[in-house]
């Protein structure tokens, strides 16, 4: 067997610009104690970056609770679009320590990085002083004490817009549109706080040097996973939904609810998952395309149902976002340790589509095509997401429209006796939808012939077996099916939110003078042999990226793939984000195993 | 409910060729024909109606019948019908369970089906055993029946589907008994007349593990007074009254639940408006 390592990495990789050179993005990150403000201060900056024309990734780092817990803003500014963080922080503004230390570690920081910190703030983590980087003193608590109506957060904001030559227009016009409906006295209270915090760091020049914008005028927006999701699942033709509040899906739902109203369609609040996901197979049997998003411990109630949509052929989509497992896990933070469960978790022989989005405008187009496979093959199809994806804030370019319209075969005019399951040569049997005369069936949980009546024969078992497993493996899944960018015999090969990071990793290769192939595959189930034995021809070292602590993507692909004989795997499980530079180590070995 | 009328409405016209499994004698063949005489008597169109149920012997009712049938998985039948009518409102939407399928492993779906008040009708076969799977216990069995399962019998307190069908928001409630299917199939009529969640325990005997209940077609009796709008009353009522009691306990007034509905828009682009920078 590979190599297999895993464990927390020291990052030795040049990442950041070279002295002179100008940066393509800076990252900065915001601490503080639940309810603190660091989130509102991350969004704050982002939009005032993106209203100047650069691109920009905001994703969070919290703990549990509401109040009292620990938040990060993490945030990375750059010029053009970006879909991971980079190695380290150039910029970490401690709103308060309190609790910092519970997500030190995401945080990685270098001898270059500046820490903004408040000497009356409590300790910062103990990886500041150990990162070497540069301290500078912002007295929050001094100031918020003078000026009680201010708020720590909005002084830090001010701060931060300063240092990084921010426009201070630009923010104050931002905090007056998010503040307007809190009245005219908080509204001013932020801006004295931001202004202040601007001052009490204005004769500091740290140089980030980060380049000028350039998508100033050009079709962009502000979106998440999650939100991009559900615009997916209702351009794809999904007009009803039932779903049970889970962290962290609970934001396409929220979506969802008044947009489905917008379009005729509806959302239903159930009293649990069992009922979610048994809702929308009764949605989806009387004609109307539907959906469900959860997380592992929704998806792990979900899976008798999953089965019964395979058996009885009725069209879903299930949106998992990944959070740390098992059980209850990590609720808050980022996991890809449900690639087992939603490939391997239905009892018996239950084929059906698994697909991941690789990026936030992915999630758009991979949930319109998963509600496309769902709707053409009859089957159900699970997208796994993750809590990166769904809860980043993302500046994109807006993405191209795709036509993927889910459509099901629909049996119209029926001459009886209607066979629901009759054998076709694509697999696919025409469905009726209650209301079609001579099309009466029942939709049937039990081994059924092509009658839909139960049977307990052999032959009508195997050849429905056979049935749902043909209609897959003869559908063209196209170039979709899969990430391939570049050539040559290196390649990395990930899944899901780490191709942002591989992606970047090939693309500081490349300036180092290696060549390396990115695979990614979108559909993970069913398993396309013929497509990655192309992928992978001349391949003869392969790197396997994920996040989970079982390598469960690795041993997928080798129960499913030959893989080169030089493979190896750089798996963790989360929340520790495996960043660009940890991937371009692996590449500068000798070799991998 | 809006399904056109059906020419011939016979019966007969509603009933599958399918053989049933059931034992000789058990009383599911006459829900059945309660509930083929109801929809005959309702005049709906055999594609207008939708019988959805979960897993048990009661719950391979929808083959039997000439309608769309969904046999789900065992306990989920009240959400696959939920959503069903939610999204095709149209269509004629009633749900077959027992005792184990509703009230033990669906319990949940039961109390939230109640309060959700989807325009559905629920029809439980309660026999106080699990049939399919050889007679082990279930809510409703009494606390010293004494079982292979559970030796001795539970000890546990029978569950009231009754009381907790009044409790949670059913907007009817009804018991009748599959020995009188004319009366069943009647009950099932202004069940589904009946706006909302309408609930129908129907006493339906398991000749096969509870051979004693062939006695309830002795016990059984209609209701002494008229069905009330009060649940308290309602609940009142049938605390205290012999378990045997047939007929329309409870007609509640609760609108049944509708989707919420928004602003309409046309054009899809309009939904993206709100991510542009």
């Amino acid at each position: 067997m590979a190599a297999v390592r895993g464990g927390p990495f020291q990052i030795r990789i040049q990442y950041r610009k070279a002295a002179m050179a100008e940066a393509s993005s800076v990252s900065v990150a915001f601490v503080g104690s639940g309810g603190a403000g660091a989130l509102t201060t991350g969004r704050l900056l982002l939009e005032a970056a993106c209203a100047a024309g650069w691109h920009g990734l905001l994703t969070r780092s919290v703990g549990p609770q509401i109040r009292g817990g620990e938040a990060a803003a993490l945030l990375r500014i750059a010029v053009d679009p970006v879909e991971c963080h980079g190695d380290r922080f150039d910029l970490l503004v401690g709103v308060d320590w309190l609790n910092s230390h519970r997500f030190e570690t995401e945080i990685a920081l270098g001898p270059d990085s500046v820490v903004v910190s408040d000497p009356q703030g409590g300790d910062p983590p103990a990886i500041v002083a150990a990162s070497g980087a540069r301290v500078i003193e912002l007295r929050l608590k001094e100031l918020t004490t003078a000026n009680p109506a201010w708020r720590p957060n909005m002084i830090a904001v001010g701060a931060a817009a300063q240092l990084l030559r921010l426009d201070q227009a630009v923010l104050a016009d931002l905090i007056d549109r998010r503040f307007q409906d809190k009245g005219p006295a908080i509204v001013a209270a932020n801006l004295a706080a931001a202004h202040a915090g601007a001052a009490a760091v204005a004769h500091h020049d740290l140089g980030f040097g980060l380049a000028r914008p350039r998508a100033a005028g050009t079709r962009r927006w502000l979106i998440t996973g999650n939100e991009a999701v559900g615009l997916g699942a209702i351009r794809g033709g999904i007009r009803f939904a039932a779903a049970y509040p889970i962290t962290p899906a609970s934001e396409v739902l929220e979506w969802l609810a008044p947009q489905l109203a917008k379009v005729g369609g509806s959302l239903v609040q159930a009293e649990d998952e069992l009922a979610s996901i048994n809702m929308i197979i009764g949605g989806s049997y009387g004609g109307t395309p539907s959906l469900t998003a959860t997380s592992g411990p929704g998806l792990s109630l979900m899976i008798e149902a999953l089965g019964l949509a395979t058996a009885a052929e009725v069209p879903i989509v299930v949106v998992n976002v990944m959070r740390g497992g098992p059980s209850t896990g990590i609720p808050t933070k980022s996991e890809q340790a449900d690639l087992n469960i939603a490939v391997y978790g239905v009892h018996g022989d239950a084929p059906h589509i698994v697909v991941a989005p690789q990026s936030i405008p992915d999630c758009l187009l991979t949930t319109q095509w998963a509600v496309h496979l769902a709707e053409s093959l009859q089957v159900p199809a699970i997208l796994l997401s993750d809590q990166f994806l769904g809860q980043a804030l993302a500046a994109i370019a807006r993405p191209a429209d795709v036509s993927f319209i889910g459509q099901r075969q629909r049996a119209t005019a029926i001459v009886a006796p209607y066979r629901r399951y009759a054998l076709t040569a694509d697999g696919v049997s025409p469905m009726a939808v209650p209301g079609v005369a001579e099309g009466q069936y029942t939709a049937e949980s039990l081994s059924h012939t092509e009658r839909g009546l139960p049977s307990t024969s052999a032959s009508d078992h195997q050849a429905q077996l056979d049935k749902r497993r043909d209609k897959l493996e003869r559908f063209a899944f196209g170039d979709l099916w899969a990430t391939i960018e570049g050539q040559g015999a290196l390649a990395v090969i990930t899944w899901g939110s780490l191709t942002g990071a591989a992606r970047e990793a090939v693309a500081q290769l490349a300036r180092a003078g290696r060549r390396v192939r990115l695979i990614a595959p979108r559909l993970l189930s069913p398993a396309r042999p013929v497509e990655m034995a192309a992928a992978l021809e001349g391949v003869s070292r392969l790197l396997v990226v994920e996040q989970s602590h079982g390598a469960q993507f690795y041993r997928y692909l080798r129960a499913h793939y030959s893989l080169p004989a030089d493979t190896a795997v750089l798996h963790r499980p989360g929340p520790l984000p495996i960043r660009p530079g940890e991937i371009c180590r692996e590449f500068l070995r000798e070799q991998f195993s | 409910m809006s399904a056109t009328l059906a020419p011939a409405c016979r019966p007969a016209n509603y009933r599958s060729a399918v053989k049933p499994i059931w034992c000789p004698g058990c009383g599911d063949y006459h829900v059945l024909m309660a509930f083929t005489r109801a929809f005959a008597e309702l005049g709906v169109r055999p594609e207008q109606v939708a019988v959805v149920s979960g897993i048990g012997c009661s719950s391979r009712i929808p083959a039997y019948t000439n309608c769309y049938g969904f046999h789900g998985v065992h306990g989920r039948s009240l959400a696959v019908a939920a959503g069903l009518k939610i999204v095709r409102p149209d269509l004629m939407v009633v749900v077959a369970s027992g005792d184990g399928d509703g009230y033990s492993i669906g319990g949940n779906h039961f109390l939230h089906a109640c309060r959700r008040n989807v325009d559905l009708t629920y029809v439980v076969m309660d026999n106080r055993i699990y049939g399919m799977t050889k007679g082990q216990p279930s809510p409703t069995t009494e606390p010293d029946f004494d079982t292979a399962l559970v030796p001795g019998g539970t000890g546990m307190r029978p569950f009231h589907p009754l009381v907790i069908a009044l409790a949670s928001g059913a907007n009817f409630v009804a018991r009748a008994f599959s020995g009188n299917p004319a009366e069943t199939a009647g009950i099932i009529v202004e069940a589904v007349r009946h706006p909302g969640f309408s609930f129908v325990e129907v006493l339906s005997p398991c000749v096969t593990y509870r051979p004693d209940q062939r006695a309830w077609k002795d016990r059984v009796h209609r209701a002494p007074v008229d069905a009330t709008d009060d649940a308290a009353r309602a609940a009142r009522r049938v605390m205290t009254d012999d378990g045997f009691n047939l007929g329309v306990l409870y007609r509640g007034n609760r609108p049944p639940y509708a989707p919420p509905t928004g602003k309409a828009i046309t054009d899809l682009a309009e939904l993206e408006r709100e991510f542009e920078i």
